[in-house]
C-alpha cells in the first residue's frame, strides 16, 4: 500500500485538519466528535441540512458544507458510517430553531446510525426528519435485499434541498421536496480497478487487466457483474441504459447529467465519456440541461465512473442554479 | 462462580483481547463479502471500552453492560456499533438492578440482546447475518439455564450454538447488509458478523470456566 498518509488510525482526523486550514472562511471544523459546520452556523429560523457517511468519498460530504447546501456533515471512519453521537452532535450545532433533515445514503450502516441520531435529538426536543437516497439502479429493490444504495444522485440533492433550505423552506417543505428529488435520481456505477482502505492494506477485491466490476456502489464492494472491459462506447452505454429504463427516462425529458470520476480516473476520460453520455441522450429526445462532470463522490484511489440522471422541472433547475458556495461546489456567490 | 460487575468486566476485557487476536480474519471475511472494515471497527470500539474500564468498573453488572452499550454505538460506526450496541443496552435493561446475575439472568440477558439486533435490524435466520449465530445461542442458553445449569454451563452451550450457527451462513446467499448487494457471489464465504457473535460468545463463556 501506498499512501501519503501517517498512521491507518488518524488518517481521517488529519485530513480534517488541512481541510479547516484550506476552508478556513467557509468551515468550522470539530473533531471529538468529528464535525463539518458551515462557519456561521446556527442560521436563525433556517432548517439544518446535514449529512455524513464514510469518509474515502470526497469532497461527498465535507466539500459540500456551506451556504446553499449543507449546515453540517458528519464524516464516519474511512468506508464507516458516522457514529450516532456524530450525528447529534451536528443536529446540536446547527439547528437554528427550524429543526434538521438528515439525508442519508441507504445503507445499512448508515440507516442505522442515522436512527439512532434522530432518536437521541428528538429526545432534545429538535424536531429531526430523516430521508433516505436510493438511487443507484444496479442493485434491484426486493424483500429480499436491504434495497438499492445511495451514490450519486446524493450530490444532487444535498444541492437542491440546501438552495430550499436557504431560501426559508419549513422543514416539511424541505422533507417533501428530498422525498420528491429521491424519486426523480438515478445512478449506476462501475469500476476498473479496486481502491486499499488505509486500516485494510490490501485492495478490497482483484480483477484482472482486462476486467471491470459493473454497478459497483461507493465503497469498492463489488457490483453485480464482472465483465470484460471494452471500449468507452460499450462502457457509457452499460451505465446508461440501465438508468434510462429504470425511471423510466423518456424522449422530452429535461435532466441534469451528472459524470462522476471514482476518484482514480483522470478528466480526460471523464469528458470522453460525458461526450458520449450527451450524444446517447440526445439520440433520444432527453434534454440535457445542466451538467456537472468531476470527482464529486469517491471511491479513494478507485479507477471508475458512474452516471446520475435527475428529472428537472421548473423548480428543480432553479434550485440547482442557486447561489452556493462550499468547497467543491462554488457558483452564484 | 459469581457473575458480579467485576466478573461482568473481566469478561468482556476477555471479548475485547479476542476481537484484538482475530481482527484481521473478520477483516479478511468482511473484505470477501462487505467492505473489509469489520475487524477495525469492533477491535476500535473494545479497545475503547477497555480502556473506560482501566479508569473505572461501574458498581452494578447492569451498569457495565450499559458502559459497553455507549462505548460502542459511539467508537464503532457501521452496522455493527448500533448492533451490538442495542444488544448491551437490551441485556443491561433485562437484568435489572442485581449485584450478582445468576444463569437464569445471563440466559434472559442473552434473549433480550437478540431480541434487541433484529429490532434494530430487521433480519431473521437464514438472512446470513448474526442473528444466524446469535439465535441457536439463545436456544441452547435457555435450555442449560432451565435444566439447572450454571454461568459457565449457559455460556459454554452459547459458544457452542453460536459457532455452528455461524459456519450454517457460509452456504447462504445474504439477504441484509452490504453482502446482500453481491447476490449469489455471497454463497461460499462465512459470514464476517455470524463470525463477531460467535468469537463473543467464546470469550465470555472462556471468562466465565
Amino acid at each position: 500500500m501506498k499512501k501519503v498518509i501517517n498512521d491507518p488510525a488518524t488518517v481521517v482526523a488529519d485530513a480534517l485538519r488541512g481541510m479547516a486550514l484550506a476552508h478556513a472562511d467557509l468551515l468550522d471544523v470539530q473533531y471529538d466528535p468529528a464535525v463539518v459546520v458551515r462557519a456561521d452556523a446556527p442560521v436563525p429560523r433556517k432548517v439544518a441540512v446535514i449529512s455524513g457517511g464514510g469518509s474515502g468519498h470526497e469532497p461527498l460530504h465535507g466539500g459540500f458544507v456551506g451556504r446553499g447546501m449543507l449546515d453540517a456533515a458528519c464524516p464516519g471512519a474511512v468506508f464507516t458510517s458516522p457514529t450516532p453521537d456524530q450525528v447529534a452532535a451536528a443536529v446540536a450545532r446547527t439547528d437554528g430553531g427550524a429543526g434538521a433533515l438528515l439525508i442519508v445514503k441507504n445503507y445499512t450502516g448508515d440507516v442505522l446510525n442515522f436512527e439512532t441520531a434522530a432518536e437521541l435529538a428528538a429526545a432534545d426536543g429538535v424536531d429531526v426528519r430523516t430521508v433516505v437516497i436510493d438511487d443507484d439502479v444496479a442493485v434491484k429493490d426486493s424483500l429480499y435485499t436491504a434495497g438499492r444504495r445511495g451514490v450519486g444522485g446524493t450530490v444532487l440533492l444535498e444541492k437542491v434541498v440546501g438552495a430550499a433550505a436557504e431560501r426559508g423552506v419549513d422543514l416539511d417543505g424541505c422533507e417533501a421536496l428530498a422525498r420528491r428529488v429521491v424519486g426523480r435520481v438515478r445512478s449506476m456505477g462501475l469500476a476498473l480497478t479496486a481502491c486499499t482502505v488505509p486500516h485494510a492494506g490490501e485492495p478490497s477485491f482483484t480483477l484482472g487487466d482486462d476486467e471491470m466490476e459493473l454497478g459497483i456502489g461507493i465503497h469498492g464492494e463489488p457490483g453485480r457483474r464482472r465483465v470484460p472491459v471494452g471500449p468507452a462506447d460499450e462502457l457509457v452505454p452499460a451505465l446508461l441504459e440501465p438508468v434510462l429504463e429504470d425511471l423510466p427516462f423518456t424522449a422530452g425529458d429535461r435532466v441534469l447529467l451528472f459524470t462522476n470520476s471514482m476518484g482514480g480516473t483522470p478528466l480526460i476520460e471523464l469528458y470522453l465519456a460525458h461526450g458520449i453520455a450527451e450524444r446517447l441522450l440526445a439520440e433520444r429526445g432527453i434534454v440535457v440541461e445542466r451538467r456537472l462532470v468531476g470527482p464529486y463522490v469517491t471511491s479513494l484511489e478507485m479507477q471508475g465512473v458512474s452516471l446520475t440522471l435527475l428529472k428537472l422541472d421548473d423548480e428543480l433547475l432553479e434550485l440547482w442554479d442557486a447561489p452556493v458556495r462550499t468547497p467543491a461546489l462554488r457558483w452564484g456567490l | 462462580m459469581a457473575c458480579t460487575a467485576e466478573s461482568v468486566a473481566a469478561a468482556l476485557r476477555a471479548v475485547a483481547a479476542v476481537v484484538a487476536e482475530h481482527r484481521d480474519e473478520l477483516v479478511r471475511l468482511d473484505r470477501e463479502i462487505g467492505d473489509g472494515d469489520h475487524g477495525e471497527n469492533l477491535n476500535r470500539g473494545f479497545a475503547a471500552l477497555v480502556s473506560k474500564l482501566d479508569s473505572s468498573v461501574p458498581a452494578s453488572p447492569s451498569a457495565v453492560l450499559r458502559l459497553a452499550a455507549t462505548t460502542l454505538i459511539s467508537t464503532v460506526g457501521g452496522a455493527a456499533g448500533p448492533l451490538y450496541g442495542t444488544a448491551f443496552l437490551r441485556a443491561a435493561t433485562s437484568v435489572g438492578d442485581v449485584a450478582v446475575l445468576d444463569a437464569a439472568a445471563v440466559a434472559a440477558a442473552l434473549e433480550s440482546a437478540l431480541d434487541g439486533v433484529v429490532a434494530r435490524g430487521k433480519a431473521e435466520v437464514g438472512d446470513k447475518t448474526m442473528v444466524d449465530a446469535l439465535t441457536p445461542a439463545v436456544v441452547a442458553a435457555e435450555s442449560v439455564a432451565a435444566t439447572g445449569g450454571g454461568v459457565a454451563g449457559v455460556l459454554e452451550a452459547a459458544a457452542e450454538a453460536a459457532e455452528q450457527g455461524a459456519s450454517s451462513t457460509v452456504p447462504l446467499v445474504a439477504r441484509k447488509g452490504r453482502a446482500s448487494y453481491l447476490g449469489e457471489r455471497s454463497a461460499g464465504h462465512l459470514d464476517p458478523g455470524a463470525r463477531s457473535t460467535a468469537l463473543l460468545l467464546g470469550a465470555l463463556a472462556g471468562a466465565a470456566r
